[in-house]
Formats: C-alpha cells, sequence, structure tokens
C-alpha cells in the first residue's frame, strides 16, 4: 500500500481537479466541500502548494485577475497529469482501506 | 494589516518573497469576513498561531532540504567532507579542551557558596608581602575588624596516619572552629568542629576528607566515634566532609582543631596561622583593606617592638594562583585561539575553492529562481553541515585531551586535581561550533551573493578573477601569520625549558632514591631517641649493596623552600628582612657527598659535633659572599636561630627553592646540635642515598631496614631526586608539548592552505600558462613564477607573523625564564621553517604547472 497522501495535499488536489483555482479559492472550496470542517490556513496552504510545485503534482498558470480581488492579478493553479494520477492513487488507496475497515464491521454509525 | 506584513517575516525569504503578498490577500478576506470584537479577536489568535507553526514548519522544509542537498553533494567529494570535518574537529578540539582547563583554573567560581566574597588575610612584613599570621595577631585581626562576616584560621602539616592497616603519611589541616562556617562547608555525615573541640586539653577530634575515608575506612557511616592515631596521639572521628570539599589544597585529607593555650599568644612573630573571611555583604574587598591596614597600624603603636613596619594584605581567595601559573593558561589558549583561526582559514579556503567551481552550478540555481538569500543560506548550511560533526569530534577530542592537561593545574587551589567535563563546556563547544561554522562558511557564501549576474553561465568564463584570489590570498596569509606566531611562541618556550633545565641545581641528582620517614612527637622528641633512629637506619642502609653514600636532611632542596631564618653578624639587629634571611636545614654528616654538593672550604658536619660541643655550621658560597667578602670565613662566628654558631665548612649553593627561583644562603647545622624540644619541625626526616643499584631493587631492603628500627614508622614520597628536579619543569614541557602540537598542525595546515591556493590557480590559470608555453617560455620560468606566486605569500605572511610573534613573546615574558622575545635563532629557524614549508606546499602546483599542455590548454575554450 503506498504511503498516505498529506490531507491538505488530497484536499488541493480535489479543489483543482474541475478548476484553475487562486489560493483563496482553494481554501473557499476545500472549507465548502467539507461542510466548513477543514479551513486551510493561508500558511499550510501555501507550504503545501510549494511543495506540491516541486514535486510536480501542480502548476502555476499565468496571472489573470481575480473578479473577487478587485482587478488584482492573482496566481492560479492547474492540477497537472501527475496530479491526477496520485489523486487517483490515494482514492484508491482510501477505498481499499475502508473496504477493509467494513470487512472487519466497522460501518460508520451502524447499529 | 500592517502587523500581519510584520508577523510574515517569521518565514524563510524565500517563501515570504513567493507568497507573502498571496497571503497578504488572503488575510484581508478573513479580515472583511470578520465583524464583531470577538470574531476580529478569534481571527488574531487564530493566525499568530498559524503563522508560528507554519513559520517554523517552513524553515524545517528549507533546512532539511538544504541539508539533504548538501549530503548528497558531499557524498560526492567524501575527501572534501573528511578534510574539512577533520579540520574543524582539530580547531575546536584544540580550544575546548585548553577552555576546560583555563576555566576550571582560573574561571569558575571557587566550590564554596558565594565565594566572590571569601579573602586571605596575611601579614605584610619588611621583605615579605604575604606572611602568615601569628596566633596573637589572628586573634588580634578577628576581634577589631568590622568587614567580615567570619574569619577562620588553618595551617597544614603532615602526620602520620595510624587508623586501618598500615600507617599512612598524609597531610592534615589544623583549623579554627570557625573556618568552615567561613567557607560555607558542612561535613557530609557526623558534626563540625564546636568551640569546646578548640579548647585546650579537650580531647582530640577529626574530619576526615572523601577520599582517605573511603580509602581507608571503606566509606564505613560506623567510623564515627572511632579513635585514629594522628603522629601517635589519638583522636576521635567525629566526622566526614563532602567528596568536591578540598581545603586549603587537595593534598590534605584530614582537618584537627587548632587548642591554642595562653603560650601559643606570647610570640607575635612565630607566625603560621593562615587566615580566609568572608566579606560582609555589601563591604567591598578596598574597605576591608582599608581597615585592615588601620588596625595593622593601630597594632604597630600598641606592640612598636614585635609589630614594627607590619601590615595587612587582603587578597580574593581566588587570586591565590601564580602568575606563572596564569601566563601558561594563557598562552594556551592564544595558541588554540590559533589553531582555530587557522581551522577557519583552511576551511573558508576549502570552500571558496569548491564555490569556484561550483560557480556554474550555483548559476544555473540562481537562474532558476533561487534568490540569493536561498543560496547563501543554502551555503551556510553546508558549512554548519561539516562544522557540527566536527564540533562533536572535537568535544570527543578535548574529553580525552583534558586529563593529559591536568598537570597545569596548579595544586594551590581548593579544588579537584582533573578539570571535570561540565555543561560549560559542551555550551563553549556548541557556540563555537556555530561560529566556527558561520565563519569559513560566511565567505564564499558573500562571494556567491555578490556573483547574482549570470557570468558564471558564460561557458568557458574563467572562474576565479583577481578579487578572489586577493581573497583566498589574504586567508592564506592569515594561516601564515598564526603559524608564525604559535611556532615562535613554541620555540621561545622550548628555548626558555632548555635554559631552565641547564640550570645548575648545585647538586648531582642522578643515583640518588629518597624518601621520607617523618618521625612523630612527641615519640621523638628527643634528640638522643632521635639519633639512635638515624645512626642504626643510616648504618643499615649504607652496608646495602650499591649504596655508596647515605644521610638526613630536614628536607630536601626543591621539595621545601621555606624554613628561612634570620642571620647575624657582630650582634646587629634581627629582621626579617631578605638580605638577611637563610635557609636553615639539619643534616647528617655525609649529606654534602650523598647529593655531590661540593665542599669548597673546611669540613662537614661531623657525630663529634654534639649538644655539648661549640654549635658550627656548614655555610653556603653566598652566605659567606654576603657576610665575608674576600675574607676566610672559617672560624667565625654568627647568630642564627637562638643560638651563636661558627663557621667550619663552606659548600656549594643548591637551588633550595627550585630552578626558577632565587634561593636564600644555606645554612647547614649538625643534626645532633638539634636541642630537646627546639625546632621539632626541623628534624631531619628526608632520607637520601646515593646508589648505583636502581631504586625499584633498593626500596624493599630499605623499607625492611626502617622496619626493623620502628615497626610503626610511615615511610612516604619514595621518589628520585631526578623525579623531583624534573617537577620543577614538569607543567613547562607539558605546556611545551601542547602547545608544540598545536604549532606543528598548525605549519601543517598552513602548507595545506598554500598548496590548495596555488594548485587552484595553476588550474585557473592553465590557459595562460599553455599561451606562454607555446609562445616559447621554458618549464623552469614557468615553475618561477608559480613558485614566486608562493614566495610572496609566505614573504607577506612571515614578515606580519614575526611581527605579532615579537608582540606575543614580550606578552609571555614572565614564562621566558630571561630568553629574550627577539630571540634571534628562535625567529631564524621558524623563517626557515614556514619557507621550507611554503616551497614544500607550492612545489607540486609548480610542477604541474610546468606539465601543461599548451594545444589542451587553449582549445578548452
Amino acid at each position: 500500500m503506498p504511503d498516505a497522501l498529506p490531507v491538505a495535499t488530497f484536499h488541493i488536489l480535489l479543489a483543482l481537479s474541475d478548476d484553475d483555482r487562486h489560493g483563496y479559492a482553494i481554501i473557499q472550496d476545500v472549507a465548502a466541500r467539507t461542510g466548513g470542517e477543514l479551513r486551510l490556513s493561508a500558511g499550510t496552504l501555501y507550504r503545501s502548494i510549494q511543495r506540491m510545485l516541486e514535486q510536480g503534482l501542480i502548476v502555476e498558470v499565468r496571472d489573470r485577475p481575480a473578479p473577487e480581488f478587485d482587478d488584482e492579478r492573482r496566481r492560479y493553479y492547474r492540477i497537472t497529469p501527475l496530479g491526477n494520477a496520485v489523486a487517483r492513487a490515494e482514492t484508491r488507496r482510501l477505498a481499499q482501506l475502508v473496504k477493509l475497515a467494513y470487512a472487519k464491521g466497522f460501518a460508520p454509525e451502524s447499529a | 494589516m500592517r502587523f500581519y506584513e510584520a508577523l510574515l517575516h517569521l518565514y524563510p525569504v524565500s517563501f515570504r518573497g513567493e507568497y507573502g503578498a498571496e497571503m497578504c490577500a488572503i488575510f484581508a478576506q478573513r479580515r472583511r469576513g470578520a465583524s464583531g470584537a470577538a470574531a476580529i479577536l478569534a481571527l488574531w489568535v487564530d493566525v499568530i498561531w498559524e503563522v508560528v507553526f507554519n513559520s517554523i514548519a517552513a524553515h524545517w522544509d528549507v533546512l532539511r532540504q538544504d541539508v539533504r542537498y548538501t549530503a548528497r553533494a558531499l557524498a560526492r567529494t567524501p575527501g572534501f567532507a573528511i578534510t574539512a570535518i577533520l579540520v574543524a574537529a582539530l580547531g575546536i578540539g584544540a580550544n575546548t579542551a585548553a577552555f576546560t582547563v583555563t576555566d576550571f583554573v582560573l574561571i569558575r567560581p571557587l566550590p564554596f557558596p558565594q565565594p566572590e566574597r571569601l579573602v586571605n588575610l596575611s601579614e605584610r612584613l619588611p621583605g615579605y608581602t604575604e606572611m602568615e599570621l601569628s596566633p596573637a595577631t589572628y586573634r588580634d585581626w578577628k576581634s577589631m575588624s568590622k568587614s567580615f562576616e567570619a574569619m577562620g584560621g588553618y595551617t597544614d602539616i603532615p602526620v602520620n596516619l595510624v587508623g586501618q592497616g598500615d600507617p599512612e603519611r598524609i597531610y592534615s589541616a589544623l583549623v579554627t572552629a570557625d573556618l568552615l562556617p567561613v567557607l560555607g562547608a558542612q561535613p557530609a555525615i557526623g558534626r563540625p568542629f564546636t568551640a569546646a573541640d578548640e579548647r585546650k586539653g579537650s580531647p582530640g577530634t577529626v574530619l576526615l576528607g572523601y577520599g582517605l575515608w573511603k580509602a581507608q575506612f571503606g566509606g564505613d557511616p560506623g567510623v564515627l566515634g572511632r579513635k585514629v592515631l594522628l603522629d601517635d596521639a589519638a583522636y576521635i572521628v567525629i566526622g566526614v566532609m563532602p567528596p568536591d570539599f578540598h581545603f586549603p589544597s587537595r593534598e590534605v585529607e584530614i582537618w584537627t582543631p587548632f587548642q591554642f593555650g595562653v603560650g601559643d599568644f606570647e610570640d607575635r612573630n612565630n607566625n603560621y596561622v593562615y587566615c580566609v573571611a568572608r566579606l560582609k555583604s555589601g563591604v567591598s574587598i578596598e574597605q576591608a583593606r582599608a581597615e585592615m591596614s588601620v588596625i595593622a597600624a593601630r597594632l604597630e603603636r600598641q606592640y612598636p617592638k614585635e609589630n614594627a613596619k607590619h601590615g595587612a594584605t587582603v587578597n580574593r581567595l581566588r587570586d591565590g594562583l601564580s602568575n606563572q601559573s596564569r601566563l601558561l593558561l594563557i598562552a594556551l589558549c592564544g595558541a588554540a585561539g590559533c589553531l582555530l583561526l587557522i581551522s577557519c582559514a583552511n576551511l573558508a579556503n576549502l570552500l571558496l575553492a569548491r564555490g569556484l567551481v561550483r560557480q556554474k552550478e550555483l548559476a544555473v540555481r540562481a537562474a532558476l529562481g533561487a534568490g540569493r538569500e536561498r543560496l547563501v543560506r543554502q551555503l551556510i548550511t553546508e558549512s554548519l553541515v561539516l562544522a557540527i560533526p566536527g564540533g562533536v569530534l572535537g568535544v570527543l577530542l578535548a574529553v580525552t585531551a583534558v586529563p593529559l592537561l591536568a598537570r597545569l593545574v596548579p595544586n594551590s587551589l581548593p579544588i579537584a586535581q582533573t578539570p571535570s567535563v561540565d555543561w560549560r563546556m559542551l555550551i563553549f563547544a556548541g557556540v563555537l561550533t556555530s561560529l566556527t561554522g558561520v565563519a569559513f562558511g560566511v565567505v564564499p557564501a558573500m562571494r556567491a551573493a555578490g556573483n547574482r549576474d549570470l557570468s558564471g553561465l558564460r561557458e568557458g568564463s574563467r572562474a576565479g578573477g583577481g578579487r578572489k584570489e586577493r581573497v583566498r590570498s589574504i586567508l592564506v596569509i592569515a594561516e601564515l601569520v598564526a603559524s608564525v606566531v604559535l611556532l615562535v611562541s613554541s620555540g621561545l618556550l622550548m628555548r626558555a625549558l632548555w635554559k631552565v633545565q641547564a640550570t645548575d641545581p648545585g647538586f648531582r641528582a642522578d643515583g640518588v632514591l629518597t624518601l621520607r620517614t617523618a618521625l612523630p612527637m612527641p615519640k621523638y622528641e628527643k634528640t638522643a631517641v632521635r639519633e639512635a633512629f638515624y645512626t642504626r637506619v643510616l648504618s643499615g642502609v649504607r652496608q646495602l649493596p650499591g649504596v655508596s653514600r647515605a644521610a638526613y636532611i630536614s628536607f630536601l632542596p626543591m621539595v621545601m623552600g621555606g624554613g628561612i631564618f634570620p642571620a647575624s653578624v657582630n650582634g646587629e639587629l634581627l629582621s626579617r628582612d631578605q638580605s638577611q634571611t637563610a635557609s636553615m636545614r639539619f643534616v647528617t654528616p655525609g649529606f654534602f657527598s650523598a647529593l655531590s654538593i661540593p665542599l669548597h672550604l673546611g669540613r662537614d658536619v661531623s657525630e663529634s659535633d654534639t649538644i655539648d660541643t661549640p654549635f658550627v655550621a656548614v655555610v653556603s658560597q653566598s652566605f659567606v659572599r654576603r657576610y665575608w667578602p674576600n675574607e676566610n670565613p672559617l672560624g667565625r662566628h654568627f647568630y642564627f636561630a637562638t643560638h651563636d654558631r661558627m663557621v667550619v665548612g663552606v659548600v656549594g649553593d643548591v637551588r633550595v627553592r627550585g630552578l626558577e627561583r632565587n634561593s636564600e644562603p644555606q645554612v647547614y647545622l649538625p643534626y645532633n646540635q638539634l636541642q630537646d624540644h627546639t625546632f621539632e619541625f626541623y628534624s631531619p626526616k628526608d632520607l637520601v642515598v646515593r646508589s648505583d643499584a636502581p631504586p625499584a631493587t633498593l626500596v624493599p631492603s630499605i623499607r625492611r631496614i626502617i622496619q626493623s628500627v620502628d615497626r610503626q614508622q610511615p615511610i612516604s614520597n619514595v621518589r628520585t631526586m631526578g623525579d623531583i628536579v624534573e617537577t620543577q619543569t614538569a607543567s613547562r614541557s607539558i605546556q611545551l608539548r601542547v602547545l608544540g602540537a598545536f604549532a606543528a598542525m598548525a605549519l601543517l595546515l598552513a602548507g595545506i592552505g598554500i598548496h590548495g591556493l596555488l594548485s587552484f590557480t595553476v588550474s585557473q590559470r592553465s590557459q595562460e600558462i599553455g599561451v606562454r608555453i607555446a609562445f616559447g617560455a621554458c618549464p623552469g620560468d614557468i615553475l618561477v613564477m608559480v613558485l614566486r606566486q608562493g614566495a610572496r605569500l609566505a614573504a607577506v605572511g612571515v614578515a606580519l607573523g614575526a611581527v605579532l610573534a615579537y608582540e606575543a613573546g614580550r606578552a609571555m615574558e614572565g614564562l621566558l625564564a630571561g630568553v629574550t622575545p627577539a630571540d634571534a635563532p628562535t625567529f631564524l629557524t621558524v623563517i626557515g621553517l614556514t619557507l621550507a614549508m611554503t616551497l614544500i606546499g607550492s612545489l607540486l602546483p609548480a610542477l604541474r604547472a610546468t606539465r601543461v599542455d599548451p594545444i589542451t590548454a587553449i582549445r578548452m575554450e
């Protein structure tokens, strides 16, 4: 079984899976999808982004204006094919893990 | 907002540069979303915590990355890594060891509570700045002074201890009951002395030293209340002192209280009480000095005859250390510092050379967007990665070396023999390691930082222009300077050692065995009883095979320097002025021939000089020079140690006070003219035996003889006279060995430095050299060209080094035993050595230069 991906990394990959986003948009997307449970801080976000850039999971795309930032140019990030593959592998790993847990009789909120 | 920006400074510069603006924007967004004081407060708490945590994590990320990168880079060049680590270990180890010993002896507070308030009090007499007190003076000072919280007295005397097993010769201290409270010391078990123990006639009590307790009594706590015999008198053990208690010196192992009687206070000039006091808090040592000189003046008025010209000296207990011991250690630290300087310069040069070779790599990284700060940080990490293993290795080196330096710890301090390795040493080594790492990393790092243009990328550009070479040359010159200073210092000290060793002690030490049988009083208080002992022992020893001479004396020269009495001719007034004193020793006949001290005139003392015949003396030549220059001294009379004495012989002078000090003239008195109950302290106790037999076979036979005369008599201090003379120079030769080793390493490092620099220039200039050869320069010209560069470095280094070395020599003139700091042979030898080393260092690169192939060199472009 491959090593687990850091949670923040996985969520960022998920946030970028459908669209290029800038930093604040990633935070908002993650928060919305987890029902406000996971709020990435700016530091955690950019430390993850820096590492993911080095690992080639994401790339920076050309600056473009962000509508909600009053014309300021923001950096946008896009998932790479490698990033896609890694996200899929992580999904597979998690699915297997869950399957394993079910087989052992663990089920969420089961009676 | 501004506060948030400031917070971002916690992040690594590169990270902040990259993402700072984005993070600010996100913060602004969140700030806008928060309304109400509670929400804003919660936001700030959240943000501060988040920034602190993530900035540490980001620094950690960078560090991990740099370390990984460095480890990879170093693994590719293991030779470089090992050299660098060893050089750093050498510098750090030498300094840590030197620091530990110096700190232990000079800096660390004495092991007593509030040691800075402890002072020594002594009397100042004409000719003596520090003289012990008489019991009367001690009593008066104690009752009159107000500057001190408490005052105590002590004196140390050797005693024969019979406790369990064999009798043993040990040092004991007689102390007043208030001495331990002054020091703030307490017995580990049992009780301290009380006023009752001090009363004349009350039963004797002792406190045992921890080491003695362990060795003689097996650490048995039931020792309390047990009886021991000290010089045949019974004492009751009342306690055991803690293991780290050494007072007044580490030789003392047992303490008993003074029991002053009325008679002891009569003679105000019988000085034997050392005085130590604790200043009241808030009272300065200057105030105490002022008060004590007033008191001394009052006593002088009160006792105009006995106390004439008596003053008082107050010194800190911590300063009870000879200037020479201090200088020895400071010189050691200076030498270690030089070595560290050289190590750093060498490492910086190694890294610079590496940096130049890696310029391309760095330029590539800069082009890929690594900021300048990021590269500097990387280089500093790299040098720290080299320095830290160097530091660890250095500490191991120091831990092994420190016990070897223990001989540099003087005996006169109340501290243990071997410096303990403690957290101070580790902190010192840690600081030194980081400083070393930064120091040798910073030059190459600045270099890299200055190179922001991408010139490094241009193919074929020659790395290392003139300016860079200048920095490297300066580093090599610094190495040369430091090694010249070290070499000259060791050379001067070596000359001083030779000079001291060549000093004629006045006797011939080889083939002489000595041992001590200190006869306990009152068993041996009668002269006749002692005579019987000496006669039986000496006649037995003289019959042993190989023994040619044997005799007894009060104290061996160089072992005991004191025992000084004033002498007067024609009834002049006696004073303890140095111009009137001489050392007094009682000897058995044959002492002079046993030590081969030449008899110039008259005769030796003889068995027929007894208490019933006229009192006679054998004096040394300097004594004759002082009182009867150019006259026949035989038959002359002088007054000395309570009697009129007649000169019957003149012998050569002996260095009683040691090889490096001036000694008073000597007066030798016949052992049978020592009256009962007088000068018991001077009764002969040291046996000297001249023989061809090796000491190992001789000692057991002598032991048997002494035991057959007195079964209870302990034998101590068995050693050869040669050992005694050698101890005179022991700390010097240790220091010289250490310094010499430092100097040798320094010279080697400097040679490596020169070699490194020249090899590098040759490889950088191979194109130019190729062109020169192509234009017809012969190998000789090329050789000279490279050698000339080495010679230029050496000339500058030697010139600067010589000047500094002269200054260093002047600073340690006190150690040079009269050798001038400008000693020509030393300087010439050092200059020769340094030039030779330069030549050796330059030769290899120079030869390589002559073999440059012009075609390849030019084609490389």
